[in-house]
């Protein structure tokens, strides 16, 4: 079918599909475009002149609350949900591939994790630290509760790759006398690198911009997406648009730099 | 010969199988416990207290271990709840309906009409890039589009196609039905347009060779092999529907209720017990809606 003439079926559908992605990032656009609006503008168009007076009000303290301190905070949380994700997750997607008891149950609960409202999770973190007497602060109970949302991702992947990956490479491999930690390091490990890679952008950026599940678990300090949200309600001017531009220009270098990594990974195998 | 010769290899190799064997049945529990121990801890176990808790005792400011039925009379005995509960539902239906068929159209023009692969994933990761990026951002961009002045007002009154600004774009239902689709479409293009790649054209061909029009292969070929995908679409896209409070409450401006909104405005008075008790009932729903959907797929095949 592939070399047929284009149908009207086609024509229709690229349509469709290019009003979808208008749709993705038409908003998107405009508030990317409403943070460079003039000293006296509002927060809808048209723009009051051009100027960077929003992005230099984002890093007056008192302007937004602690966008400093709270970026950083989501960025280290971040990279600690990251590395636990990429490890526990490759750990369990090996589990996977043998038989053992509980393993249905086990990834039952993984799904259940996906599946149970993200505000019952916050919930019932809270409760259970105010029970056994901990304090509730984002880089344990928060730190917890996004594991809850990025790991079942980074298992089903891990899952999925698993499921595709022949086990005639490390037979070769052990026939040639490699020892099982040579096995996995020299043979596995390059060819699911790039799902890895793919896993820690995941476990990064959901828990980078994760909101519900930090809600009743950060304790005293804000996350970025929490300071953002407590400006929705009481901050009425630009400066909420040069924030999202500010974030939403971050997200996007951490996706182009795994992209980046991803391809290097692969072409560097292929070339091997 | 070969039978004589292969024997006392295999009668070496034995104990050699078997120290490994007894390695490798210990691996497995290894390899898993980390997973097992993060998800019991912060899963399981604050399940099981929010059951527990639902049953306690609570006053303005404390909360009183005890066994009372309560919370769930106060949740199930309430009309307004009731009304919540319908609310949240009929947006989580209404919002399944709109992204299974955008999803569906948008991961079949991908699959089947995309020719070179990398073109597909090009196409296929401009789906998913806002996906990477934060909820809120993406909510708040609606408000310059849809608001009072907002650019869609503002280009129908210019064009003279109403009189004055349309009042029920932004903070309304309609707003958030708006902003839920344009937040979780994703969640069931990425499913569907798995399993369409794995349809063996070879099915659409022979169909095509037995006759069938552009519509049958559609109808009866495509989307019954698409069930799988459109399953899990819909686990996706109906959980986070039901477990929406932030798009309500930004985008309908206040005037609409979840269920999820009513437990959050539950624990600010810290009426804990409450809302676990809310919680509770919400999750046995979400779970009937998920089983009901996993006896239609089973996803350990479909990944």
């Amino acid at each position: 079918m592939n070399h047929e003439k284009r149908t009207l079926e086609f024509y229709a559908l690229a349509v469709f599909f290019a009003l979808f992605v208008l749709f993705l990032y038409g908003p998107l656009s405009a508030i990317l475009i409403l943070s460079f609006q003039g000293a006296t503008g509002g927060l809808t168009f048209p723009l009051n002149g051009v100027s960077l007076h929003w992005f230099a009000n984002l890093f007056e303290r008192q302007a937004v609350g602690d966008f400093g301190g709270s970026f950083k905070r989501s960025l280290v949380l971040g990279l600690m949900v990251m590395i636990v994700t990429v490890v526990v997750s490759l750990l369990a997607g090996l589990a996977f591939r043998q038989k053992f008891r509980g393993a249905t149950a086990l990834f039952y609960l993984a799904v259940a994790s996906l599946v149970v409202p993200s505000i019952i999770i916050s919930l019932g973190i809270g409760v259970v630290f105010q029970q056994i007497g901990f304090r509730p602060a984002w880089y344990t109970s928060a730190f917890g509760a996004h594991l809850t949302w990025t790991l079942p991702f980074g298992v089903l992947i891990m899952f999925a790759v698993f499921n595709r990956f022949s086990p005639a490479y490390e037979e070769a491999a052990r026939d040639l006398g490699a020892s099982s930690w040579q096995t996995f390091a020299h043979v596995v490990l390059p060819m699911i690198a790039p799902s890895l890679i793919g896993v820690g952008l995941f476990g990064f950026t959901l828990s980078y911009d994760e909101f519900a599940r930090t809600l009743m678990t950060s304790g005293t300090f804000n996350t970025l997406p929490l300071e953002i949200y407590g400006m929705t309600t009481n901050v009425t001017t630009p400066v909420l648009y040069a924030l999202g531009t500010v974030t939403t220009v971050f997200s996007f270098l951490v996706i182009v730099a795994t992209l980046g990594a991803i391809l290097y990974v692969g072409r560097r195998r292929t070339r091997a | 010969m070969t039978v004589a010769l292969e024997r006392p290899a295999i009668a070496a190799a034995k104990p050699a199988r078997r120290r490994r064997f007894s390695i490798g049945a210990v691996a497995p529990y290894l390899q898993s416990a980390p997973l097992a121990l993060i998800l019991g801890a912060f899963l399981l176990l604050p399940i099981i207290m929010i059951v527990v808790v639902s049953f306690w005792d609570y006053d303005f400011a404390t909360m009183y271990p005890d066994f009372l039925t309560t919370n769930y009379s106060d949740v199930l005995g309430s009309g307004v709840t009731w009304k919540t509960y319908l609310n949240t539902i009929k947006f989580a239906f209404i919002v399944w309906g709109l992204t299974l068929f955008i999803g569906f159209w948008v991961a079949y023009f991908l699959a089947f009409h995309i020719r070179t692969t990398a073109m597909q994933m090009v196409l296929f990761l401009v789906c998913t890039v806002p996906f990477l990026t934060s909820n809120i951002i993406r909510m708040i961009s609606w408000i310059p589009v849809l608001g009072r002045n907002g650019l869609i007002n503002s280009t129908l009154v210019h064009l003279g196609l109403v009189p004055k600004p349309i009042e029920w774009l932004l903070y309304s239902e309609f707003a958030v039905v708006l902003a839920m689709v344009h937040l979780y479409t994703l969640f069931m293009v990425t499913p569907i347009f798995n399993t369409l790649m794995r349809i063996d054209r070879s099915l659409v061909e022979a169909a095509r060779d037995a006759g069938a029009s552009g519509w049958q292969v559609l109808w009866n070929v495509i989307i019954p092999l698409a069930k799988p995908g459109m399953a899990i679409g819909t686990i996706f896209v109906v959980t986070l529907a039901m477990a929406d409070f932030s798009t309500v409450q930004v985008m309908s401006g206040g005037q609409s209720a979840s269920v999820a909104l009513m437990m959050k405005n539950q624990m600010s008075l810290l009426q804990y017990p409450a809302a676990a008790a809310n919680a509770v009932v919400l999750l046995v729903l979400v779970l009937l809606m998920v089983a009901g959907i996993l006896r239609i797929v089973d996803i350990r095949r479909e990944l």
